[in-house]
């Protein structure tokens, strides 16, 4: 598992990353009421914002983390996105993206790096 | 964080585990463990104890007192009984309001609470009007303001003083809690049945602890007695009325009592009296409104209000809004021009540059739970 300093995770699954945020994001966030995912086959360049989600306090924006194509979203989210609070790092992933190279998984922080970094 | 205001319930908030912020000065718990969530759930269910200490409770004594603070808002203060209270604005000149505030009459003098952010100017403002009329203004600095709100609110406030179940909706009583004359009214801005409880500070943490000792309290931030009043279509002094919206446009005609309207025996007298009695007669250009979003996005404050999904012309904007717990879909109240109106009107709300569908609703979202 990899970790962004925007509070993603990114877990690879064969030739696919998964993409989440950490329980941490989520706890910071408090109760997701509003998730917004990209479409399918959309083309996504590192930074752009790809992912709008909405607490009980505001609205926050989730980057792409790589260049890539969104190959499947999890609309589970979407039509309960209670889920995101109840299971950030597993049953509530954001979406899954094809990423041309994979190499570029290696700039980001590993679980110790993360910890590190929200203190 | 050493130039923020505490509260007396301040060590009691941390040792809840509550997540704090600076809110009018005042370094103050937006949640607690439980979140925005259950919390607001929990207070619509069972009961919520609130500190709303930041507020502030003035007290107005003095020959004529009623008569004079009706020289500062447009409401009937005189005929007011004793042991009741009122809701209340302050307003400007030009027809705006300053702030709003309960007053009550608690026999030989007046009891007000004005909004937090507000108090230093509120204070100011009556100071130089009613001093010179002979009124002592005198803020209350050493009493913290306990909210217990929610339908067992009474229940568990009766355990410690049965006299609390005699009182009706905005009733005040002097009631002794814990062996502390504390001064109550049955009121609240949550939508919900519930007491408002002015305490001596020293006997606030203890009061706090014994309410929620009770299964049925859960401690309640900010941030749930945000969706609390907005489900409950209440305003939020500074977002959906301020020096700019007039008592008439903001659907809040209802407060105006007769007897300070035109035609009435203590017509006028309150500041801005001409604007808005005429604005009365010939019907505002705008009004606030209920909006439900039709689609799970929240629409926040400051969202434009359009007539159209595209072109179109804009009608109003959003003052707040977000997710209503209770309801369970997104809530918002806003302003729009008054030819849009009307309950049912489908208008569209601007978010991240996308027009998406929201109708005018009839306020309140969720039905009071007032003992009348």
């Amino acid at each position: 598992m990899k970790y962004t300093e925007e509070h993603e995770w990114l877990r690879v699954e064969g030739d696919v990353v998964v993409v989440g945020i950490t329980a941490h994001a989520a706890e910071q966030l408090g109760d997701v009421v509003f998730v917004e995912l990209p479409e399918v086959g959309q083309t996504l360049t590192r930074d752009d914002e790809v992912v709008v989600i909405e607490s009980v306090k505001a609205a926050s924006d989730i980057l792409a983390p790589l260049d890539g194509e969104v190959t499947e979203v999890n609309d589970a989210i979407v039509n309960d996105p209670g889920k995101v609070n109840e299971d950030p790092e597993g049953e509530a992933w954001f979406f899954k993206m094809k990423v041309e190279d994979m190499s570029a998984l290696d700039d980001f922080m590993d679980e110790a790096g993360y910890k590190d970094f929200i203190g | 964080m050493s130039d923020l205001y505490r509260t007396p319930l301040h060590a009691l908030h941390l040792s809840l585990g509550a997540r704090m912020v600076p809110f009018a000065g005042y370094d103050m718990p937006v949640q607690y463990a439980l979140g925005v969530m259950k919390e607001h759930l929990h207070t619509r269910a069972a009961a919520g104890l609130f500190d709303v200490s930041h507020m502030g409770q003035v007290i107005l004594r003095g020959p004529d007192v009623a008569a004079a603070l009706e020289t500062l808002i447009p409401q009937d203060v005189a005929g007011l009984g004793e042991g009741r209270q009122r809701y209340g604005f302050f307003t400007t000149p030009d027809g705006g309001i300053a702030d709003d505030l309960m007053f009550a009459n608690r026999g030989d003098h007046l009891f007000v609470v004005v909004n937090a952010a507000c108090k230093d100017q509120d204070i100011a403002h009556m100071r130089a009007a009613l001093e010179p009329r002979g009124i002592a203004v005198t803020p209350v600095t050493d009493r913290a303001l306990i909210a217990l709100q929610g339908p067992q609110a009474e229940a568990v406030l009766a355990g410690l003083n049965p006299s609390v179940r005699d009182m009706a909706f905005m009733d005040v009583a002097t009631v002794t809690l814990l062996g502390a004359e504390c001064w109550v009214s049955r009121s609240g801005y949550t939508g919900e049945d519930g007491y408002e409880i002015s305490v001596p500070e020293a006997m606030a943490e203890p009061l706090a602890k014994a309410l929620l000792a009770d299964d049925r309290v859960e401690a309640i931030g900010l941030g749930a007695r945000d969706s609390l009043r907005l489900e409950g279509g209440l305003c939020l002094y500074g977002h959906d009325i301020d020096t700019t919206t007039t008592p008439v446009e903001a659907a809040l005609v209802w407060a105006m009592q007769k007897v300070r309207r035109a035609g009435g025996d203590r017509q006028g007298g309150f500041p801005g009296d001409g604007p808005i009695l005429a604005q009365l007669a010939a019907g505002p250009a705008r009004k606030r409104v209920g909006l439900r979003p039709e689609g799970r996005a929240p629409m926040r404050e400051g969202t434009p209000l359009f007539d159209a999904e595209s072109g179109g012309a804009q009608v109003g904007h959003i003052t707040s809004g977000g997710f209503g717990p209770t309801v369970g879909a997104p809530v918002a109240m806003g302003y729009v021009a008054t030819a849009s109106a009307a309950a049912d009107t489908l208008l569209f709300g601007e978010v991240r540059g996308k027009r998406l569908p929201v109708r005018v609703a009839a306020l309140p979202f969720v039905p009071a739970g007032f003992k009348r």
